[in-house]
């Protein structure tokens, strides 16, 4: 169902005017609440007076992920403390985490979003979902859960794990819906038929999957396992968490809400927005946030864009599915992993940084794995293979501490990374996306 | 009297052990006592050879990594029960052995092993007071 007609469906003069509205609105608010927001408008002359519709959104300046981190944990909020009624923290490049934080209004907009992203995937009110994203710090299960009180289902807050109770939950409660990693849901399929039960004749018909990125073969392979309907959902927790942009039926571009998230896709290099059609960074403004706006936050999320009418009847924008990432960051399992992490650990140890290269794998049982490869250096290397045991097993322990997902820690010889223009290659993504 | 023995970090990678012996053969330096300690991953290969100086500078020359440790060559009488007196020493007196393996060949009526001490100082003092002959270096380069 189209949960936002209104919105979802306008035509686009309408659109447009509504979001030159709340442009309108936003630009004097930012201004006026937020001291480091106001000199950045002052930097790029982008004052209230400025900004009288959505076109002029090009005059604003870029956020970035670091203007996050330099201002934790409160320079970016418009309003007090005693107005946030929620936070939600993700894991950050080094020290800082990211933070934000929601007012009752930021949560009855996240719940109207997901309460779209639901009908968009096909629930109707008075359906049950199963929501099997963690619940916690992590935006994906309370977002969800938000979403289906706004839209009336039956909730079942399984959160991730427990994957027999999640299959005995389904047949018990006959779940129409499922919310969770697309690895996770695959691992649950390898899981259901050794517990002798066959996926194919499960109650799942509609799954709702995000949080990392996959590729249409896995979702050939979900579809085909499950019998069911497999769609992507896209969000960032910085923005809302999930709720940005959800796919219809037609599997035909994630419909981007872009009456609140107003998109843009920017040329990293040269700050121009490319054509219709062509890759560049999401780069999105919240048009009506209150806690934590964002002008022209880069997400670093590689996508192409398009603005034809869906066949679903949505008016609203479609993105692609992620075809990259600006920087090297990666998820896995819905966590987002840096490089930086892994070397502020490595150097907490050993003093200084050895080589290292982090392999990411997804297996036959399908839950993405990480592999840290470390080359063993002098200071650190001894005859004893207790002692050896011993420092492997601290840097995994520290590097979980951090990551918080688990890892495997593997010592190497020296020399045996490969190097790129003297660097080591840092990253290896094996997974069959 | 402490010997030296070099221990080299190993990959659980076909012909590793093998690059390590042909290098050191083809300078002449001989192994005369060698062990490996394997886990799932790695290994270390742990050796005595008669140029120690030469064979570790090889080694890490050519990216492996090395390191000298002390450890103590007791002769042990090849007989039966031979080692169990010795044993029985270090177990009265409370010294830990780490790990012991044996030399490559035999150069006097009397078996040679190579013992890595938790506490190697401490060790010698025990095995002076008992009497048992500990192998010196210059004896390992004159095998
Ligand atoms: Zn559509």
């Amino acid at each position: 169902m189209i949960w936002r007609q209104d919105v979802e469906c306008a035509a686009p003069a309408d659109l447009k005017a509504l979001q030159s509205e709340y442009l309108r609105k936003l630009i004097p608010y930012i201004y006026h609440n937020c001291p480091v927001y106001r000199q950045k408008l002052d930097a790029a002359k982008a004052t209230p007076d400025k900004i009288k519709s959505i076109d002029d959104i090009k005059r604003l300046p870029f956020t970035t992920k670091e203007d996050m981190r330099d201002n934790y944990p409160f320079g970016l909020f418009c309003v007090g403390q005693d107005r946030i009624n929620e936070i939600h923290v993700s894991s950050g490049t080094t020290g800082n985490p990211t933070l934000v934080g929601y007012t009752k209004d930021d949560l009855k907009l996240w719940g109207d979003v997901m309460a779209r992203v639901l009908g968009c995937a096909g629930a109707v009110p008075g359906d049950t979902i199963q929501i099997a994203y963690g619940y916690g710090l992590f935006t994906g299960g309370l977002g969800f859960h938000y979403g289906a009180l706004e839209m009336g289902l039956r909730i079942i807050p399984t959160s991730s794990g427990q994957t027999a109770r999640q299959l005995k939950l389904m047949k018990d409660f006959n779940s129409k819906i499922i919310a969770c990693t697309p690895s996770y849901v695959l691992y649950m399929a390898e899981e259901a038929k050794e517990l002798g039960v066959d996926p194919a004749q499960g109650n799942w018909k509609i799954g709702i999957f995000g949080a990392e990125p996959w590729s249409e073969a896995m979702r050939r392979e979900i579809e085909g396992i499950w019998n069911m309907l497999a769609t992507d959902v896209y969000g960032l927790s910085e923005i809302i968490g999930p709720g940005v942009a959800q796919e219809c039926h037609h599997k035909d571009g994630l419909h981007i809400f872009s009456d609140v998230f107003y998109p843009e896709v920017i040329d990293p290099k040269t700050g121009q927005e490319v054509p219709e059609g062509e890759d560049g960074e999401l780069t999105i403004t919240t048009l009506t946030k209150q806690g934590i706006p964002l002008l022209r936050y880069g997400t670093r999320d590689i996508v192409s864009i398009r603005y034809d009418k869906c066949r679903c009847g949505r008016t609203s924008p479609r993105i692609s599915k992620i075809k990259g990432r600006t920087d090297d960051m990666i998820v896995v399992r819905g966590i987002n992993v840096f490089p930086s992490q892994i070397e502020h650990v490595l150097v907490g140890i050993e003093g200084t940084q050895p080589h290292y290269q982090i392999i990411v794998d997804r297996q036959a049982h399908k839950l993405d794995e990480v592999e840290v490869l470390v080359e063993v250096e002098q200071r650190f290397f001894s005859d004893e293979i207790k002692r050896l045991n011993e420092i492997r097993d601290q840097i995994r322990r520290e590097i979980e501490n951090v990551l918080s997902i688990g890892v495997k820690v593997t010592l190497v010889e020296p020399k045996t990374i490969e190097r790129s223009m003297g660097k080591s290659k840092r990253i290896i993504d094996k997974r069959a996306l | 009297m402490k010997i030296t023995q070099i221990s080299i970090f190993l990959e659980n990678r076909k012909g590793r052990l093998y690059d390590v012996c042909s290098l050191l053969g083809a300078n002449q330096v001989n192994i005369r006592a060698l062990t490996i300690a394997e886990t799932e991953s790695f290994g270390v290969l742990r050796i005595v050879v008669d140029k120690s100086d030469l064979a570790i500078k090889l080694l890490r020359d050519n990216h492996f990594v090395a390191n000298f440790t002390d450890v103590v060559a007791i002769e042990v009488p090849d007989k039966p029960g031979g080692l169990a007196s010795i044993l029985k020493v270090f177990s009265d007196n409370d010294v830990n052995i780490e790990y012991m393996y044996g030399f490559v060949e035999k150069f006097t009526d009397k078996a040679l092993l190579v013992m890595r001490f938790e506490d190697a100082d401490f060790a010698q003092q025990i095995l002076a007071k008992h009497n048992i002959r500990v192998v010196a270096e210059k004896d390992i380069e004159g095998l």
